[in-house]
């Protein structure tokens, strides 16, 4: 077998990185995915590589169409990334995003729980780099948050792995499926587990690490979060809890609740992070389903956004690399300067609002007819809301606030040539799987009875869209439309930003009052023994006074007198 | 990364300082809002649901619910919206 694990191929890469710089290292970079490509095409589909750890064996290579399509997937999206970030002179940040993707490798091509739990720390430890190198106190604050959650996932993950396999006595990656709590260990292990897997996939609630996080790391390095960690977590689920119907709920929420806030908020980037959850809900929605069209929706929709989403990073990052700013408030007009980048930024806002043609649009749809055909009519409400709502807000407003709207006078030059291959990758991708959806089709891991070319698709899917850009131009000329304006929105991580300190302060100050009091009573009661014994022994107290020694003689006479008596009594 | 006004393509008009092509863009969406509607009549439209069999449920449905969501979205910022510095307080 010439094959490796391939994540020893990006492992190896990063040392050799480390180790060069110039043209050598970019050339090392580039080569690292295409390697990893050959490798992974070159793995017998038993391959398998166990490693014995304490006793335990940890099997480091399972490969089956769902870990495929995955394991090329991450390549890709490797790829990209590197070439969108080539002109970056960071050792620091090449390095944590090649063992970042290689970390996400290591997850999906896992054969046991342990070693799955084994990358998935190293996804949060690896790629924590990529937003500490913003070097801004914002972004450590973010990155230290970041890094506190997604370790605390894996904790969770463990103490479920550990209660799996006690009770079920195997640590195979398999359905797992949601059970009952009161059916004891076995129960209450399925539910940690898809608690910490909910963490990676953004559940609502679970989410804002996200938003919070990826918006502050570094242009590119944003382009690498967005691919890996939320996309391991979708692979997790549609392992272990597929057709579990919880999911299809928790989904649409996902897919919900995202849009309102990334309507109101002025960091463009944010907006994206924000669409990022609400695209993972429709995936969520699909492995909830279970059926074998709704998990090929899910996955093959997994496959888009990591393209289109990293396209839409890639552009934002274009703009910030090249203006130093990325508030809707504070852009537009950049279309003048920068055509190749608003180009490509719009293919990626057609591909993620499923225009004919482009990539979403052969993917979300597979997820919403199952869930027609699976009884969920308000769930599929639900997710069509979703779909006019992606598209109101990262189909239109990003392309809108960074490239058009009102002229902010910035006139940046266009992206450096990287960037803009990188882009146009991307972008070609779009249009391809849009157009020809059959190759990204036979990887999915069930066989394909779907035709997202019919008459009644194409047609509807247009109005939907075409009344939706409507609704976004009549709003505006009714001056309805909120302005982008400078300032955040409070979302879940009020939650531990400010309520939970505060609860800490507000705990603190009773402490304190409860101690103040407590000094106070024990200061009076002090004073009081004190005033007590200066009563007594006191300068005129009864047993501080002088006495005279005949007193003395006359009580020890008495004693011994009653003492003689006593003894003849 | 500075802001480079008088930058060398000063002074040129680009494609939508005219506010008549702007115009032609929103035409061009009118329009094609149109045909879509048109189109309704003659294309089968095979249906999964009988809510979607409802006539112009498409656009009816895209145009209001881009409107809720953003009259939504704007009663949001009221509750939500703070300063940029609020956390860093």
């Amino acid at each position: 077998m010439s094959s490796v694990a391939p994540f020893l191929v990006f492992f190896i890469g990063a040392a050799l990185v480390v180790g060069t710089s110039g043209i050598l290292r970019s050339l090392v970079m580039l080569a690292i995915p295409v390697v990893g490509a050959v490798n992974l095409y070159m793995l017998p589909a038993d391959a398998s590589h166990v490693v014995p750890l304490l006793g335990y064996e940890l099997e480091l290579i399972k490969v089956d169409k769902l870990s495929l399509l995955f394991g090329y997937l991450f390549h890709l999206a490797a790829f990209l990334g590197i070439v969108f970030s080539l002109h970056v002179d960071d050792r620091v940040q090449h390095v944590s995003g090649l063992l970042y993707a290689g970390s996400a490798l290591g997850a999906v091509f896992a054969g046991d729980l342990l070693t799955l739990f084994l990358f998935w720390e190293l996804l949060a430890v690896t790629s924590v780099f990529l937003i500490l190198a913003r070097g801004t106190e914002r972004s450590y604050g973010a990155a230290m948050r970041y890094l506190l959650i997604q370790v605390g996932s894996g904790v969770i993950l463990l103490a479920g792995i550990a209660m799996h396999w006690t009770a079920t006595g195997s640590t195979a990656i398999a359905q797992i499926g949601l059970q009952d709590w009161s059916s004891g260990l076995a129960g209450i292990a399925s539910w940690l587990l898809l608690f910490a897997i909910g963490i990676k996939a953004c559940f609502p609630l679970l989410h804002n690490w996200l938003t919070d996080a990826y918006p502050e790391a570094t242009p590119t390095g944003t382009v690498f979060l967005s691919a890996f960690t939320t996309k391991v977590a979708v692979y997790t689920l549609a392992r272990t809890f597929a057709g579990t119907e919880l999911l299809v709920y928790i989904g649409a929420g996902m897919a919900m609740f995202p849009i309102f806030f990334a309507v109101i908020e002025n960091d463009l980037r944010r907006v994206l992070a924000y669409s990022l959850i609400n695209q993972v809900g429709f995936m969520v929605v699909g492995i909830g389903i279970g059926t074998a069209l709704a998990v090929n929706g899910a996955v093959s929709h997994a496959f888009n956004d990591v393209i289109f989403k990293g396209l839409l990073f890639m552009s934002m990052g274009a703009v910030l690399y090249r203006t130093g700013k990325m508030n809707g408030s504070e852009l537009g007009g950049l279309y003048k300067t920068m055509p190749w980048t608003a180009g490509f930024c719009m293919v990626g806002a057609a591909s993620i609002s499923a225009f004919p043609l482009f990539s979403g649009f052969v993917s979300k749809s597979m997820v919403m007819v199952a869930a027609l055909e699976e009884h969920h009519p308000y769930v599929w409400l639900a997710l069509l809301f979703a779909s006019a709502g992606v598209f109101h807000h990262a189909g239109i407003k990003i392309p809108y606030f960074a490239f058009f709207a009102h002229d902010s006078g910035l006139r940046p030059k266009e992206a450096p040539l990287n960037m803009l291959i990188a882009m146009g990758l991307a972008a070609a991708i779009c249009i391809f799987n849009g157009c020809y959806p059959w190759l990204l089709y036979s990887m999915l891991p069930n066989p394909v009875d779907y035709e997202p070319y019919t008459a009644a698709h194409v047609l509807t899917q247009t109005q939907l869209l075409f009344f939706s850009a409507l609704a976004f131009v009549w709003l505006q000329l009714k001056g309805l439309y909120p302005p982008e304006l400078p300032g955040i929105n409070i979302d879940a991580e009020w939650s531990y930003r400010k309520g939970l300190p505060a609860v800490g302060r507000w705990a603190h100050k009773a402490a304190a009052a409860v101690r103040a009091e407590w000094l106070g009573v024990r200061g009076r009661i002090i004073e009081q023994v004190n005033a007590g014994i200066y009563r007594l022994h006191g300068p005129d107290g009864v047993f501080g006074r002088t006495w005279p020694t005949g007193r003395m003689a006359f009580w020890t006479t008495l004693m011994l007198g009653a003492y003689v008596i006593l003894s003849y009594v | 990364m500075a802001q480079h006004h008088g930058a060398p393509d000063d002074g040129k008009t680009h494609m939508f300082d005219k506010p008549q092509n702007v115009a032609r863009v929103r035409y061009a969406l009118y329009a094609l809002c149109g045909i879509s509607i048109l189109a309704e009549v003659f294309v089968h439209r095979h249906v999964d649901h009988p809510w979607e069999a409802l006539p112009l449920f498409y656009c009816l449905y895209g145009f209001a619910a881009c409107v809720i969501l953003v009259l939504i979205a704007k009663e949001m910022r009221k509750v939500l919206m703070r300063d940029e510095e609020y956390y860093d307080e």
